[in-house]
Parts: structure tokens; sequence; C-alpha cells
């Protein structure tokens, strides 16, 4: 189990200064997410056009990799359609919860691959999957609060 | 850190606490490949062979339910489960055996209170008074009883040392105030609350007081009689016992006029379909098979607390708070939550840098267990505007070495948060 793994310059860079952080105006799709376990919090808005995310922002408080991962996610999903984000949310689901990383589609994560040392720290896969359960949560447009619980 | 004197090393001469730790199996052993250094006892504390021991016991030779057969082992499990209410009692110097039901732990104990005192006892626009130190097991039963009966959670609130002052208590006693119910020892701060000044000041207004011992029963004198509180609520998972397994103590008066909170075998006397008369006391309040070995482990694990002189464990716990409360604050951007003068064996924390959750992982990647979150106690949070905060808590087996082997994972923060 190596540290820097996980704390990778990217994430500690984007944990630090988060990328988007800020509200998108106009925005048409809003998600809250909360990880009750260490108080993570996200606030998520973006603008939805036809079937393209034209623009995302958010807002939030936490540890490194939420925010990060978060951030990094923002950056990822802009100006992506909704299939192209639900295939990448699955991919970084696969990457970051399985157990050896030989599925792992690194070429198509990108950025997003500096978060496969997750997978090793069990207790921080809810922090790094929190953005994108909240992205879900904003793209259904159901209200409420995404939780990782 | 060299620089600030072990002050821990005489006192500890004495408790020999190296000794004490060769009690307990799981120090002796590695995490992520470096020796575990276990801080987190006031979320759990380990448990020393003789706990254990007992607990296999009971399953390996005396395995039989407890109150019902004529056989032998129903016979010796019976004597065992009672012996170890009678070191219960002993332990928090209650008067009578009847006064103490074993519960599932703290939460269960309050929450029995709760449903049963509470739900005969209070009416619309009566008040509880908790404190805002509280831990949810303490603030939740209460708002599911305000929301039955129309009684009012009334909230003390503290300093942003984390104290309970007597003035501010005062102020929200009222002439409704029914009960007060709070923490002997905050688990998020480690203050200790001066509850017998608190208790007098209640029942001078008439109200009765429920204090949560979970935090208190392994770093203070607790004794029912003498502190004269109501009830005393605590879990033996903390004591060094078993999990799944706690203690309601309640005055005799108090228990007799309550009805049952469950219903089920044990707490009768006979049943028909048209009437049940319910067990004596302290068995009415304990329906169905209780936690056997569990209540056996708690009685050995009171032996084991017992067989050591109480102020020496307490003066070896405190050494070692004093020369981490020293060490963490020369840290460079840590900040201690909770500075109430009387406080014990914990040391909640915030870095400058990193977020709590993350000051965890590093610390247990170095082999360092500390508790890191909200602690179930989120009014405390708000209280300082923060979600969280990493916590590093005692218990009697902890060394200066262990505060030396914190510090030195918390330079690993430094060097990746900066």
């Amino acid at each position: 189990m190596d540290l820097r793994e996980l704390y990778q310059e990217v994430i500690l860079d984007h944990g630090k200064h988060p990328r988007n952080h800020r509200f998108p105006e106009p925005h048409n799709r809003e998600g809250r997410g909360y990880n009750p376990l260490c108080g993570d919090k996200i606030a998520l808005r973006l603008q939805l056009d036809d079937d393209t995310i034209s623009d995302v922002g958010f807002i939030g408080q936490g540890c490194a990799i939420s925010q990060a991962s978060c951030s990094t996610m923002t950056e990822a999903i802009k100006g992506k359609t909704l299939p192209e984000v639900q295939a990448l949310f699955s991919k970084f689901h696969t990457m970051v919860t399985s157990e050896d990383g030989s599925d792992d589609d690194l070429d198509a994560l990108g950025k997003l691959a500096v978060f496969a040392g997750v997978r090793e720290f069990p207790m921080r896969v809810k922090c790094a999957t929190l953005g994108w359960h909240t992205l879900n949560q904003a793209l259904r447009n159901e209200g409420g609060e995404a939780t990782t619980e | 850190m060299n620089e600030v004197s072990p002050i821990a090393a005489s006192s500890a001469l004495a408790f020999e606490v190296q000794r004490v730790r060769e009690d307990f199996p799981a120090l002796h052993q590695d995490v992520h490949g470096k020796p575990l250094v276990y801080l987190d006892s006031a979320a759990t504390s380990l448990k020393p062979q003789s706990v254990i021991d007992a607990v296999d016991d009971v399953y390996a030779r005396d395995c039989a339910n407890i109150h019902r057969a004529v056989h032998l082992l129903s016979q010796r499990a019976t004597a065992r489960y009672e012996e170890a209410r009678e070191k219960v009692r002993t332990f928090v110097n209650a008067a009578k055996k009847t006064e103490l039901v074993f519960t599932r732990g703290t939460t269960e104990a309050i929450n029995l209170v709760a449903q049963s005192w509470g739900r005969s006892n209070l009416e619309q626009g009566d008040e509880i008074l908790v404190t805002e130190l509280e831990h949810h097991s303490n603030i939740v039963p209460w708002q599911m009883l305000c929301q039955q009966t129309g009684a009012k959670l009334v909230v003390v609130p503290m300093t942003d040392r984390g104290e309970i002052l007597r003035e501010a208590f005062e102020q929200q006693l009222s002439e409704r105030t029914r009960l007060v119910a709070m923490a002997h020892v905050s688990n998020a701060l480690g203050t200790v609350v001066p509850v017998v000044e608190l208790i007098e000041l209640a029942h001078e207004r008439g109200a009765l007081v429920l204090l949560d011992g979970a935090q208190a029963v392994s770093h203070v004198d607790v004794d029912v009689q003498a502190l004269d509180c109501d009830f005393y609520a605590f879990s033996g998972h903390k004591l060094y016992g078993p999990t799944g397994i706690g203690a309601l103590y309640g005055k005799e008066r108090l228990l007799d006029g309550m009805p049952p909170y469950q219903g089920g075998g044990d707490m009768i006397r006979s049943v028909t379909f048209e009437e049940t008369i319910y067990n004596e006391l302290p068995y009415k309040f304990e329906a169905g098979t209780p936690n056997i070995a569990g209540a056996i482990g708690l009685g050995a694990a009171i032996d084991y607390f017992s067989s050591f002189d109480p102020q020496a464990v307490r003066a070896h716990e405190n050494a070692v708070l004093r020369y981490a409360n020293e060490v963490l604050e020369a840290v460079k951007g840590l900040r201690l939550i909770g500075t109430a003068p009387g406080k014990v064996a914990v040391l909640s924390f915030l870095m400058h840098s990193a977020h709590p959750h993350d000051i965890g992982t590093i610390v247990d990647s170095e082999g360092v267990a500390i508790r890191t979150g909200h602690h179930c106690a989120q009014p405390v949070m708000e209280h300082f505007g923060i979600a969280a905060t990493a916590r590093a808590s005692l218990g009697m087996y902890n060394t200066t070495d262990d505060v030396d082997a914190l510090v030195s994972a918390l330079q690993e923060v430094q060097e990746l948060f900066g």
C-alpha cells in the first residue's frame, strides 16, 4: 500500500485548487451529495443542452479525494454527451472498485486514471465516487440528495 | 518532539504499562507492515486476554440458557450471569443488584429510559434538557420521545473550549424541566462535565438526571450513590469488555414504577391470554435471552480493570494526555478542538493543510489507528463550524511512544499536503 499511489500530484493539486469551483449560469440541472461518514459535501449544477453537458461547476467541502475527484470529473464531462458520460462513470467505477485493475481502460479515463490508487483504500472509494453519484442525481433531476450510504 | 520532557515515563513505571500491554493481544500485530499504534479507544477499547477467555469459556463450557432449565450447565451459566451483575453493581457502587439492567449498550439503556419512563411520565410542554456536547445517542431518543409526547428538547450551550458551565445550565433549567440527560464525559472532546453540581441543581428543580457514561466509565470514578444520579447508562466495550453488552443503573423506586420496555420471555412471571404479570426487577427489563457471554465478559473486564489501582491508571492516562497535548500543540498548523481544563483521554484536532479524512488514511498507513469524522456528535462539530475532526483517544495501554508515533505520522501528512 503506497500513499503516493493514492495522493498523486494531480489529486493534491485539484484537492487544493478545485477546477470549475463555481455555479454555472445558466444551469438547468442541480444535485447535492453528502457523505455522512466524513461530512464531505458537494453541490453541483450543470447546463444540459439536448444531451450534451455544455457547462458544469460545483461548490464543495471535504477531503482531498472527494474534492479532487469532483474537480477532475467536471473537467472530463464538460462538452460530453450523456452516453459518453455514463460510459466514463462506468469505467471510473470499475477502476476504483476492481480487485486488480485488469479491466482498467486507462486511455479512455485520461486524467481520471490518477484515482486508480483508491482501490487499495476501500474506505475511500465513497470519497472518490461522491461527485459522480451527485452528477447522476443531477442528471436524473430528482431533487433530494445523493448519499454514499 | 524530543525537546518536551517525557513526563509520563516516571509515573508509567509505577503502573507498569508494558506489563499491561502484554495482556492485550490485539496490540501485538502489524498493520500495513508497521506495528499497530492504537489510538481509538474512545470508539472501542481493545480487550485483555482474560475477557476473551471468559467469553470463550462460556461457549466452550457453560453454554446454556439462563433462568430456565434445572440442568447443571444452565445453573452454571445463570450463576455466572448473576455474578457479572454483582460485579457491575460493585463497579458503579449501586445500593442493590436489582437496580442494574443488562442492555445491549449505552444506546439501548438510554432508549429504555426514554420509552419506558419518558412515555409514561411526560406531557405536552414538559422539557428534556441535554447539552451541546451530547453524542447522537443521547439526542435522538429524546427527539423521538418529544415527537411522541409533545415534550420539548432544550439544549445547554457549551463554551468554545467545550465546557458546560453551571451558569449556562442553570439558565436553561426551568419549572418544566422533567429530565436532564447529559454526558458524564464528552466522546468528541473529552470534556469531563461537572455533573455533581449540575445534578444538585436539577434535583433542586425537581428534575431527574440520566448520565451517559459511555465515555466516562474507563476514565473517571463512577459512584452512582455519591453522584445521586437517577439513571446511569454505559457500555462494556469501552471498558475493555465485549461489544453488545452494557448496563442501565436506575434508582429502584423509579425502575419499579416504569412499565417494561420490551415484551418477551424472562420479563414475565406468568402469562395467560387475559393477563400477564411482569417479573420483578431487574428481569422486568430483560426480555428475551440476553447476551449471556457478553455479560460474563463484562464481568471479566471489570475484574481486570479493578485489579489495578484506579488512581494509578488515571495518573498514567493523564500523564500521556498531557504529553500528547504538548507535542501536538507544537505540530505546525495543528489546532486542538476541545480545550476544557478538565478533560480526559481525547485529543480532537484539525490540521491546516489536510482534511481529517486524509489525515486518518495517511496515519493509518503508518500503523496509527485514529478516528476521523463527526464522532456521532454533529452539534459539537457545528458549534466549531467544522464537519469533522481527527481524534486520537487513549486507553490504559497507551504510552508516550504511541503519541510520538502519531506525531511522526503527522509529519507525513505535512510532507504530502504542505
